[in-house]
């Protein structure tokens, strides 16, 4: 289980996450809405454990541990994975290499796992370089699969991918989440079997909910201003951001926002 | 032919010449005589100490001569032991050599000018030996042929001699490792080497050198490249050095001669190295790139490259990039010298640290920083060397791979 409470984050001195109280449960997946520069990326750095995302206040517990000054690399171990937005180009070291650090010392089928997200030829390719923003979706979702890690972080998944590929995205984070339809009547068990089996949680950060054609998310927030509000069904908070923008947000949240800085007198306002 | 008596008149006359670069060396400070070791058969190679096997191993040397079609070691100032495996490929020592083929006094001293500075000069006056080795036309070696050049008698001044010919149409990989024995805390190599690569020839020379922190080096090297041929030189020292100036020259001489220098350097505290590579397209056609991999760790390091383009339609590219880890100096100094209309020259130079960016990706793939910092390391020094037998490549890579502690 991943436990955020009350969590309050700085970047460059710059107060970014105000309030964040999150809990996610094995076998979850959240999706996150929110407008640019709210602090979506912000909250799954923090997650990751990201030098320079300073934690003022508040905790988070992994596992029941509490992880919140724990190095990434421990993070990683413990069983925390990110496909990232934008990830650095490592020149001189092959995707291929790249997939056998994450698999970290298990076996993995590198080929195959290549294979699956049409990214065999990309192998022997220096890490992220010159790829198009679809094929970076794909290497990082790669890179998820052979790390195999127990909550997965998307950051905007669905960005700079093209409608062919989208689906090939959507069904492999599906999967990797084990939301796939394919796992409901595997081995001949019944939905609600495989489903207690689930124990996979995944934090989704989405503008457009595409993602949402292909799994079906446990639950949605909407991140403004650094305040972690607004936790239902995903599909219903897409609709409304669709017809009223994240003005409606504002709306909602004014009061609440304005209790929350008079607790803060240091919070920078804007 | 070489007049042998005019060589000897120039050199004496070079004595004292400093050289145009690098530190001018003390060189009455070395031993010019050394203890004659007995040569040696295949078999008894293997009853070499296990340090001095392992050693010649880490530069890619391997005294079972298991894969490899011929080799030559020589220890100290004495040719321990020669042969060749292959047909069509022959490896003699070149004193030897002299004696049993006449006709090549006219490659001896044809390429690097016997007067250049007081290094040459000390190869002409008090040769120890060296090698030649030669690829018969149209001979294609399947296995690359190991050359080893060993310093074991501390203070020791070695002087070698080395031609390499690859006739017409041949094709033929050398591997030359460099080690120094345990017990040396000082001592001076002083390398000439004379690569003639003829018409539709290929010749890739891999020198994979593990120097220790009392030896200097100076390589005096220069290739010529005839119609269609190619040279590729590649040079690994990632092991401490004293101090190595080298700046090796290919002469492009027909239509279509390709000539390639890659270096891969580490410089530790002790070390002061400046190493390049220069390449002279003559003829339309000629393709060259000189590129350097530069690591310091609190060493001083001149990557110098040098392009020269005397003809229309060649095309030449020139690389330095450097990274400064904890101390220590880069420098580059990258030129190009175009001369006519029609050529196509360019370089990049880059000095920088590595990127904290880099270092969290890995670590959140599960790498601790300092596994995170040896990944990036490593894929810095790895480049991909078009041309280079697999086997090669591999001998490269673990020479990376073995390193790592002394990049960082």
């Amino acid at each position: 289980m991943l436990l955020i409470e009350d969590l309050q984050v700085e970047l460059a001195g710059k107060l970014l996450l105000r309030h964040v109280d999150l809990e996610i449960k094995p076998g979850e997946t959240h999706v996150l809405f929110g407008p640019n520069g709210s602090g979506k990326t912000s909250l799954l750095m923090t997650i990751l454990g990201m030098p320079g995302y300073v934690v003022k206040h508040g905790r988070i517990v992994f596992k029941g541990e509490d992880i919140t000054h724990m190095p990434i690399h421990e993070r990683a171990t413990l069983g925390i994975g990110m496909a990232f937005q934008r990830p650095p180009t490592i020149h001189g070291l092959k995707t291929r290499q790249m997939v056998g650090i994450c698999a970290h010392g298990r076996e993995v089928d590198v080929q195959g796992m290549a294979e699956e997200v049409n990214f065999s030829h990309f192998l022997d390719r220096e890490v992220n370089a010159g790829l198009s923003g679809g094929e970076i979706k794909r290497s990082e979702l790669l890179q998820l699969m052979a790390q195999n890690p127990d909550l997965m972080l998307f950051d905007e998944p669905e960005s700079g991918v093209d409608m062919e590929n989208m689906h090939l995205v959507g069904e492999t984070i599906a999967h990797l989440l084990q939301k796939d339809k394919a796992v409901y009547h595997a081995n001949g068990e019944t939905i609600a079997d495989s489903r207690r089996k689930r124990s996979k949680m995944g934090l989704i950060i989405t503008h457009t909910g595409y993602i949402l054609d292909y799994l079906e998310a446990d639950s949605g927030h909407v991140l403004y201003n650094g305040i972690l509000s607004c936790p239902s069904n995903p599909r219903e908070i897409l609709r409304c951001v669709a017809q009223n923008g994240y003005q409606e947000c504002v709306n909602c949240m004014v009061p609440l926002s304005a209790h929350l800085l008079e607790e803060l007198p240091t919070a920078n306002a804007d | 032919m070489a007049d042998q008596k005019e060589l000897r008149q120039r050199a004496e006359a070079a004595r004292s010449k400093v050289a145009a670069i690098g530190d001018d060396l003390d060189m009455s400070q070395y031993e010019h005589q050394a203890e004659t070791h007995q040569a040696m058969a295949e078999d008894e190679l293997c009853t070499l100490p296990a340090q001095e096997q392992q050693n010649l191993l880490l530069s890619g040397v391997d005294v079972s001569g298991k894969d490899r079609g011929g080799t030559f070691i020589m220890k100290d100032a004495s040719p321990l032991h020669c042969s060749s495996k292959q047909d069509g490929v022959e490896v003699l020592p070149l004193k030897q050599a002299l004696e049993v083929h006449p006709w090549l006094w006219d490659y001896y001293w044809k390429l690097v000018d016997v007067d250049a500075d007081k290094y040459t000069a000390a190869a002409e006056l008090d040769l120890h030996d060296g090698y030649m080795i030669r690829a018969l036309p149209g001979a294609k070696a399947i296995h690359p042929i190991q050359a080893c050049l060993y310093m074991d008698q501390d203070n020791i001044q070695q002087n070698v001699h080395n031609i390499i010919i690859a006739e017409e149409g041949s094709e033929l990989h050398i591997i030359s490792g460099c080690a120094t024995g345990p017990h040396l805390n000082k001592g001076l190599h002083v390398g000439v080497s004379e690569f003639f690569v003829k018409k539709n020839a290929k010749l890739s020379f891999t020198m994979i050198h593990n120097w220790s922190e009392g030896v200097a080096v100076r390589p005096r090297s220069v290739a010529t490249v005839d119609e269609g041929g190619l040279y590729l030189s590649n040079y690994v020292c990632m092991r401490p050095v004293n101090n190595l100036q080298m700046y090796p020259t290919c002469h492009l001489n027909g239509p279509n001669a390709v000539g390639r220098f890659y270096s891969i350097l580490v410089g530790s505290p002790t070390s002061d190295i400046d190493a390049g590579g220069r390449v002279i397209l003559n003829h339309p056609g000629c393709r060259a790139e000189v590129v350097s991999r530069a690591i310091t760790n609190g060493g001083k390091i001149m990557a110098r490259g040098h392009l020269v383009g005397k003809a229309p339609g060649i095309k030449a590219h020139l690389e330095c990039r450097g990274l400064i880890l904890g101390g220590g100096a880069m420098l580059a100094a990258p030129f190009l010298d175009g001369f006519v209309d029609g050529v196509e020259m360019s370089h990049e130079a880059a000095v920088g640290k590595i990127a904290q960016e880099e270092i969290n990706y890995l670590m959140a793939r599960g790498l601790t920083e300092d596994e995170a910092t040896a990944t990036i390391v490593r894929g810095f020094l790895s480049v991909d060397i078009p041309g280079l037998p697999p086997q090669l490549q591999a001998e490269i890579d673990k020479a990376i791979n073995a390193t790592d502690e002394h990049a960082m």
